[in-house]
């Protein structure tokens, strides 16, 4: 359908505009609020124009934090998220494309149930097994690590889902042309179907890097020792600061820094990510 | 090289399902035999239990004199073409056709050696950094080809190879891959469903139906002595008349008109077999065995000649003329003795000569 009528453009771009002003209006009051200095929103007012304390609160933040809102500095909390992003999304794509591969290609016994048994944790994400889990973790002693931190989120049966669908897709002559060639199953998962997964293995990264980025309840409860703080959860920790009002500045100054990498994530794979989700070719 | 011999290969599958139902045949080295019949005649399964694709639930192949039924695909020194091709989509052509090379920790400057080589006989020199997705039909079937050759296999193995090529290149590949297999001399088997294919490529023709082999022979012997009604059915186009006769006291009846004088055959019905193209018009045909008139139902065009499609005495027939037929038409025929196939009518069994 291609309409060439004026009035209906101009209708068209002034709903996006109007949308990328919802989203964008707050985004753009929280980086205003990171470059005033602190004694600005004592009136209850938010400006509306960047101040010049921007420098200022970034470096303090970044380097020292709020010692006495017990925030670390944020470029440890950075790093810890980043580490549990990266650690839940390879984690997460390594196990469920070796489940996959062992569910489609595999006559095992028991091969049905196992699928059905993957299906089923689709139930129970940590949120709803979130006290026994925590039980199992404190039991061996994974509080304040990067283990406890990604282990209990690192099954995926939706990544599994994915990759047993993209799997199913493959014909059959590959893999037996890939026998004839020779290629035990090991290296035919290695040379044949992660190449052929590589766009979908992208999209995969680029969701669960989101997900492991900003989970948020879980490393909440488990990090104790301010050195396992992850960001998002640690915004939480400066806003609820006692006896003192909240750095509204510094705040929202960890907010911006905590939104900045799954952007350049997302930026950086964008056209895999959209080639993983809309291709179909095999 | 080596001869393929496949000695009372029964296939069940697990449901039950008999695909192949005692199957032998021995291909001698160097031939290229042609595995033909219609879909579900188990002539795809023959060819992957020889492949090792599939496992055999009894009897035994042997290549080159080797059992090779508890083998693994990539032991027993075949290569196979399959319908899509499948070439590794990521892979460039030169990766697809050395990747079994690697596997088998062949030398890198022999792979090099091997794949030039084969890259020059099929004319894929220039495609060898192209990705499959940037070739088209015609040339994907050649690197398919090339990934076989390469191998320098004991045989080839072809599932229906070009079936998914447009008419004209269909053709030309049939005559390159004869070319081929001529000059390097490896036993093949080929599987198709198109009797013209293997009619026009077959050293050995093996007719199946129902998994049981019908008829083996040379493609010309086959079509002249069709060794059943189902073999005088499915091989020639368009396909052999089969008409129901009578045979009373070593005379062939048709329609109450003696043809033949058969001697040693049994009073009752037999099945009389005539090609379209033995039909002549008029009484032209030396020592006309049969002469009829037959009513025009309708025509087919061919442009070098016409189909000619009718019924005598309540008997569909098809007929190859040259001349201009219209509808409606009666058209006088005959055919020769030696043209005429006999058949029981009970078994399908070839009769006499």
């Amino acid at each position: 359908m291609v309409e060439n009528r004026p009035v209906l453009d101009f209708l068209a771009h002034l709903v996006l505009a109007l949308g990328v002003a919802l989203v964008a209006f707050p985004v753009w009051i929280a980086f205003v609020a990171s470059t005033h200095a602190p004694t600005r929103f004592l009136t209850g007012l938010v400006p509306l124009l960047p101040g010049d304390n921007l420098v200022e609160t970034y470096r303090t933040m970044l380097t020292a934090g709020i010692s006495t809102s017990g925030a670390p500095p944020v470029a440890g909390m950075l790093w810890n998220s980043l580490v549990m992003a990266v650690l839940i999304a390879t984690g997460k794509i390594a196990i469920s494309l070796t489940s996959a591969f062992a569910i489609v290609y595999f006559r095992f016994p028991l091969r049905q149930l196992a699928f059905w048994l993957i299906f089923i944790t689709l139930m129970l994400p940590v949120e709803v097994r979130i006290l026994p889990t925590f039980e199992v973790v404190a039991g061996l002693g994974m509080l304040n690590s990067y283990a406890g931190l990604t282990v209990p989120l690192i099954a995926s049966a939706t990544a599994t889902f994915l990759f047993r669908q993209v799997f199913l897709t493959i014909p059959d002559e590959l893999t037996e042309a890939a026998r004839i060639d020779g290629a035990g199953p090991m290296k035919f998962f290695r040379d044949i179907m992660i190449p052929l997964s590589r766009t979908n293995i992208a999209a995969l990264f680029v969701i669960l890097f989101i997900y492991g980025w900003n989970q948020y309840l879980w490393p909440l409860l488990i990090t104790t020792d301010d050195g396992y703080y992850t960001i998002v959860a640690g915004i939480k920790r400066m806003a609820e600061a006692a006896e003192s009002d909240p750095k509204w500045n510094y705040i929202m100054a960890t907010a911006m820094m905590a939104m900045l990498p799954p952007v350049l994530v997302v930026l950086a794979m964008q056209r895999l990510f959209v080639k993983g989700l809309v291709e179909t070719e095999k | 090289m080596a001869a393929i011999e496949i000695d009372s290969v029964v296939k069940t599958y697990a449901g039950g399902v008999t695909a192949v139902r005692g199957v032998s045949v021995t291909i001698p080295d160097g031939a290229f035999a042609v595995l033909v019949g219609p879909s579900g005649c188990g002539k795809s399964t023959i060819l992957r239990m020889v492949a090792g694709l599939e496992a055999i639930t009894a009897g035994e192949v042997r290549i080159g004199g080797r059992r090779v039924n508890e083998l693994d695909p990539a032991d027993r020194d075949i290569a196979m073409v399959f319908q899509n091709y499948a070439l590794y989509p990521h892979m460039s052509v030169r990766d697809n056709l050395s990747y079994g090379l690697r596997n088998r920790r062949v030398a890198r400057d022999e792979i090099a050696r091997r794949v030039a080589a084969a890259a020059d006989t099929l004319q894929i020199g220039a495609l060898l950094d192209r990705k499959p997705r940037a070739l088209s039909g015609g040339q994907r079937q050649r690197v398919a080809m090339g990934r076989a050759i390469v191998r320098e296999p004991a045989a080839f193995l072809f599932d229906e190879p070009l079936s998914n090529l447009d008419a004209k290149l269909r053709v030309q590949m049939r005559a390159e891959i004869r070319q081929l297999q001529r000059r390097l001399g490896t036993t093949s088997i080929y599987v198709t469903h198109d009797q013209q294919e293997a009619m026009t490529m077959a050293d050995t023709l093996i007719v199946l139906n129902g998994g049981r082999i019908e008829q083996v022979g040379a493609p010309l012997g086959v079509y002249r002595h069709p060794a059943t009604t189902f073999v005088a059915a499915f091989i020639g186009s368009p396909p052999m008349n089969l008409l129901s006769a009578r045979v009373e006291g070593g005379r062939v009846l048709l329609e109450g008109a003696e043809i033949l004088a058969v001697a040693g055959l049994a009073d009752g019905p037999v099945t009389v077999g005539i090609r379209p193209e033995d039909l002549a018009p008029g009484a032209s045909a030396p020592d006309p065995a049969v002469a009829f008139e037959l009513a025009v139902d309708y025509v087919e065009e061919l442009g070098n000649g016409r189909l000619v499609h009718g019924r005598h005495a309540g008997q569909e027939m098809t007929v190859a003329v040259a001349a201009d037929v219209a509808l409606g038409d009666r058209l006088a025929l005959a055919a020769g003795r030696d043209r005429l196939h006999l058949f029981d009518s009970a078994s399908g069994r070839r009769l006499a000569a």
